[in-house]
């Protein structure tokens, strides 16, 4: 059979071969062990020794080109089948993924495990304290004897054995100072209890105290550590005012007043028009509380202040209403996730 | 504590803008709660007197009245019981606009013409009077401006006082405080003794001289009690928020907001001498003035007569030897109870007084002649009356003494954080009113020394003078830096990881945090915690907070049913906080609880909607121990709040440190929601104990893995199978799974089949198939002898 005649057959068989079955019966046809162009290759013998060279030549070159079209059908094939089945594999990416939600952290202990950072960072050690105490760590050891009117300020929670629930976080300096030399650095962070509930007071909430004893500790180390706190808490420049005040346990004593965040002091209801909001009390630590504690007033001072981390709470996240912590409205927790 | 701008300012004139003034107060630690004026906006109100008054022909109830307004004689009608010719009172003439933007026209009443209106107290917000119109003194003149006769240009200030400032508790207190904080003199009060007109006396008995070491008493015989206090005085006391009640207890009233010194009037008629001061004895009783009948179980000190208690001292009178209006002779009394004698009485009682707290907070003890004189002059003027001689019961030997105190400059500076000129602080104890002992100059150094004033209550130690220095010179004076301290390193235990760490790991297994109040109510706790007797408040706020939660569990469940009626449908929580376990001491352990409810997944397309299940808390709890790097095991459990069959121990090292299941299905139904709702419980510390990690070997090695197919009694539990399998099999043992649990067809009723994938893989060696098969036949008869297990 003629060579051109062959290959003509052949370049229509492999370009229509529909997939690689049919592609390699055609290989076979063509070039397997009785393939037509191996069989022509096989009667070279019978031709006159000077044909041969040619003759064998072009069976070959045929033979390469038949290989190469069937090599170009097969990559052809090959992607087309990619092709289905990538179209096959689509999907819709806009369909919602799979997911398992995450949980949230309250958003009081969000604000507090950011106070507590800030002065963890400075070589502050955190305390903790039991809630439950008596009436020595809660009032006594802080200079408030029975019947002082100062606990008229704290409304407690007693349980008639003498016990009560803590009012304030302050307990724990006496605890820390009765165990431990200055120099003392600590905060404090935990539920207290006080017997009063409205839109900015609740039975339970959290106070964070902080305590530093040292030599030399004075009121101007209180006024820059109070203010550069409450600058890195809201991240703002603010103006902090301190205010002469009371409490039986520091002497001199301040309430702290901060511009108000709501309305960077302008006046608004936040502030009841005043542009500042009073955040929290501290002092020098009165040196009758030093010594109760086995701490030479002579040689050491310090400063102690307490603020509601709750309260701090309210200001960062524009929370009107403290109640609503304690309601624990998932729709109104997962805002803070 | 509440005052007039007007009263104020008889004592002290500052040089500063009244509102000025209020700021100054704040800051110096008065701290300025609000202000409101005396009375309502209102103009062209005058003085006006009715000049005649005559029935109006068609109304009963009204009167026509000719009012002479000091420009003429306008007709007015008036509907106000109280009108009668001759009195002066408050006249609106047309054109006046009173409270409220009520403007005042011509107008027809009944068709007589009123050309403006007379008017009550009310009507001009000048109190809450409303019953007639305005009686005020004769000696104005008609026509005046009513806003300048009455002085009315005047703000009430309320001041909130912290209680070691007690000498402010007065007019008198308040403009010393003003005259400091702006080195501006005070004008005193200038009050002669009044001499007595007739020789008698009461005697009075001091026998606590500790709680009363001093007590004024006075007869004033032939008062008249029944006239009434004069405007002036009614005015002054309205405008520092007390109610006028009869001229006696309002000149008593008015000396104690003036100068600070309680007082109280008896019937000299009711006494029985002598007057007593002593402590109260176990059940004697008393009828307060208030009505009210107290025993006392806890020895106040009282005012006795020989019949028995007539006042709690420094706190309330008694009703029977109270002045009444037909009261003829009074006995006054004036004295200094020591501060600890009515601390604390007036709250056990529930009797705050006005009295009681300026006794608690501590009143001048060098005050009560003053106080005495001013009082007996005021009531002469209004009720007449034959004063006898005031009689002093002292015990000097309990008297306050005036403490005297040392300041440092060295220790002021130091304290202070500044370098205060020591010619500053001269001036500043001066205007403070110290008595300067001495003042000298040690080492370069100055060392004041001084006597405290007798209305100073609070100044005891040299740390109180730092904070008055520091009041004068300004807290906002001193300036701001951080303490220098040395650079320590925090210690970072090994073993144990932090709370924040521990709700980090809760937060990523997707529960969210919630706060709950520690105080439950007991019907709440009962029903998951019932057994255990809560501690309880002794004053709770209300009975739904009145135990002290000793699991984690109620406050969830409430939780979880105040979410579902929120129609949440999906509910992972978690809280960690103390419990409170009764005993001696109470324990108070931080634990950590969890609650799973509702959906497994969030409702998703390609999700199949099942519900949360027993092995949906399980496994996270499993992740959140595997994060202590602890081993963890888990055994069935009896527990009364948890499904019987669906209830687990969690057990490491050995101790059961918490509990997991499904809350039985009776408190399902009693809290009213529907599907199961899983919970656990876990001693928070022993979640926080971390395991030491360290490196052993990681083998180079290929494992094999080989399954086994077994079946076994159905009692078995797989958790035994696992052990069996752990310990038979050794360190070879590198991972297992149990993929396969079945019961049913094919397999005996009594029986289950389990599927076990065991890796096996050695340190140091390839496993040959010999071996391989060597430990496979051993873990089979090790199941097959402690459990009874074949294979399938």
């Amino acid at each position: 059979m003629d060579i051109d005649l062959i290959l003509n057959e052949a370049e229509v068989a492999v370009a229509g071969a529909p997939d690689e079955r049919a592609l390699d019966e055609i290989r076979v046809h063509y070039l397997g062990k009785k393939g037509q162009l191996t069989v022509l290759l096989k009667g070279l013998g019978s031709l006159d020794p000077a044909d041969r060279p040619s003759a064998g030549a072009a069976i070959n070159e045929a033979k390469e080109r038949v290989q190469g079209w069937i090599a170009a059908r097969r990559a052809a094939l090959g992607s087309e089948q990619l092709a289905q089945s990538l179209a096959e594999e689509a999907v819709d990416v806009t369909l919602p993924g799979r997911q398992r939600p995450a949980g949230g952290l309250h958003p009081v202990t969000q604000a507090m495990q950011r106070i507590e950072s800030i002065f963890v960072g400075s070589g502050y050690d955190v305390v903790a304290g039991e809630e439950i105490e008596n009436d020595y760590y809660n009032f006594e050891a802080l200079n408030i004897p029975a019947h002082h009117p100062a606990r008229a300020m704290h409304d407690t929670f007693y349980f008639g054995d003498g016990t009560l629930l803590r009012t304030h976080t302050s307990p724990s300096q006496v605890h820390t100072m009765e165990s431990q030399q200055p120099p003392i650095r600590i905060i404090c962070p935990g539920r207290v209890y006080r017997r009063d509930s409205d839109l900015t007071h609740s039975p339970m909430f959290h106070q964070v105290e902080g305590l530093v004893v040292d030599r030399g500790i004075s009121f101007a180390d209180l006024k820059g550590t109070v203010e550069t706190f409450l600058k890195r808490f809201f991240e703002a420049d603010l103006g902090v005012r301190f205010r002469p005040s009371y409490f039986p346990f520091t002497e001199p004593s301040a309430e702290v007043d901060v511009e108000c965040v709501m309305c960077a002091g302008k006046g608004c209801r936040t502030c009841s028009q005043s542009g500042w909001i009073e955040v929290m009390g501290c002092g020098l630590v009165h040196p009758n509380v030093l010594e109760m504690s086995g701490i030479d007033s002579e040689i050491y001072s310090g400063f102690a202040f307490g603020f509601g981390g709750d309260r701090l709470a309210m200001l960062l996240y524009e929370v009107e209403d403290l109640r609503l912590f304690f309601e624990n409205d998932l729709k109104f927790l997962k805002q803070f996730n | 504590m509440k005052y007039n701008e007007m009263w104020l300012r008889e004592w002290v004139r500052p040089d500063i803008e009244p509102d000025a003034l209020l700021e100054q107060l704040t800051m110096a630690g008065l701290e300025v709660d609000g202000t409101t004026p005396v009375a309502g906006s209102f103009n062209g109100v005058v003085v006006g007197r009715v000049v005649a008054v005559a029935p109006h022909p068609n109304a009963d109830k009204l009167t026509v009245c000719q009012v002479d307004d000091g420009e003429e004689t306008r007709q007015v009608v008036c509907g106000a019981p109280n009108v009668r010719a001759g009195l002066t009172t408050a006249y609106a003439r047309v054109g006046a606009v009173l409270p409220g933007d009520f403007r005042i026209r011509q107008a027809k009443l009944r068709d007589v013409v009123s050309n403006g209106m007379l008017c009550s107290a009310a009507e001009l917000e000048l109190g809450d009077d409303h019953d007639g119109i305005l009686e005020l003194a004769d000696d104005l003149v008609p026509g005046q401006d009513l806003r300048l006769a009455l002085e009315l240009e005047d703000r009430i200030v309320d001041l909130e006082l912290t209680p070691n400032r007690g000498d402010c508790l007065s007019i008198r207190g308040l403009a010393r405080e003003v005259g400091v904080l702006n080195n501006t003199p005070v004008t005193e009060l200038s009050v002669s003794p009044t001499p007595a007109t007739c020789e008698d006396t009461f005697e009075v008995r001091l026998e606590d001289e500790a709680g009363c070491p001093r007590y004024l008493g006075r007869v004033i015989r032939g008062v008249d009690i029944t006239r009434p206090s004069p405007p002036w005085l009614r005015e002054r006391l309205r405008r520092v928020g007390l109610r006028s009640i009869d001229a006696v207890v309002d000149v008593t009233n008015l000396v104690m907001i003036e100068l600070g010194q309680p007082m109280h009037a008896f019937d000299l008629n009711q006494l029985a001498a002598p007057i007593v001061v002593r402590r109260a004895a176990a059940g004697e009783k008393l009828r307060l003035l208030d009505g009210r009948e107290v025993m006392f179980d806890d020895q106040p000190l009282l005012i006795t007569d020989a019949s028995g208690p007539v006042a709690i001292a420094g706190v309330m009178g008694g009703e029977r030897s109270g002045v009444q209006p037909d009261t003829r002779d009074v006995f006054l009394e004036c004295a200094f109870f020591h501060p600890l004698a009515v601390a604390g009485t007036a709250r056990k009682y529930g009797l705050q007084t006005d009295a009681s707290h300026r006794y608690e907070r501590g009143v001048d003890y060098a005050l009560q002649h003053l106080a005495m004189d001013r009082a007996t002059a005021l009531l002469l003027d209004i009720v007449g009356g034959e004063p006898g001689p005031v009689t002093e019961a002292v015990a000097s030997d309990h008297l306050p003494v005036p403490a005297e105190v040392t300041l440092r400059e060295g220790r002021l500076n130091e304290l202070l954080g500044v370098t205060i000129d020591p010619a500053e602080v001269d001036v500043a104890l001066e205007r403070l009113g110290f008595d300067l002992l001495d003042r000298s100059t040690v080492a370069g150094t100055v060392r004041w020394t001084i006597r405290v004033p007798s209305h100073r209550f609070d100044i005891a130690r040299e740390a109180d003078l730092v904070e008055e220095i520091c009041r004068i010179y300004g807290y906002n004076n001193v300036p701001s830096r951080l303490p220098r301290t040395d650079l320590g390193l925090r210690e970072v235990p090994l073993d144990r990881a932090s709370i924040t760490a521990l709700k980090g790991q809760l937060v990523d297994l997707g529960y969210q945090e919630v706060i709950t109040y520690s105080f439950i109510d007991p019907r709440l706790q009962d029903l998951l915690a019932p057994g255990v007797a809560p501690l309880k408040l002794e004053n709770p706020m209300s009975l739904d907070q009145s135990v002290m939660r000793t699991s984690l569990l109620p406050s969830l469940a409430d939780v979880l049913k105040a979410n579902v009626s929120r129609q949440q449908d999906r509910v992972r929580l978690f809280e960690v906080g103390r419990c409170f376990l009764p005993g001696d001491p109470v324990g108070q352990p931080v634990m950590l609880g969890a609650l799973a409810w509702g959906r497994r997944d969030p409702e998703h397309w390609a999700t199949a909607s099942a519900p949360v299940d027993f092995f949906d808390l399980k496994g996270d709890l499993e992740r959140l121990l595997a994060w202590t790097g602890r081993r963890v095991s888990f055994a069935p459990l009896a527990d009364p709040v948890l499904h019987p069959g669906q209830a687990a121990a969690v057990i490491v090292g050995g101790r059961q440190i918490g509990r997991l299941g499904r809350l039985h299905p009776e408190i399902e139904q009693r809290l009213d929601i529907a599907g199961g709702i899983f919970v656990a419980e876990l001693d928070a510390a022993c979640v926080l104990a971390q395991a030491r990690r360290r490196h052993g070997t990681v083998s180079r090695f290929p494992s094999v893995r080989r399954d086994l197919a077994i079946v076994v009694d159905r009692a078995v539990p797989a958790g035994e199978i696992v052990s069996i399998l752990e310990k038979s099999l050794g360190k070879v043992l590198v991972d297992l799974r149990l993929f396969d649990v079945y019961q049913g067809k094919g397999i005996d009723s009594t029986e289950k089949s389990l599927g076990v994938g065991l890796t096996l893989q050695k340190p140091s060696a390839t496993l040959t198939e010999e071996e391989i098969g060597q430990y496979m036949q051993t873990a089979i008869e090790a199941l097959a002898n402690e459990a009874g297990a074949r294979l399938r």
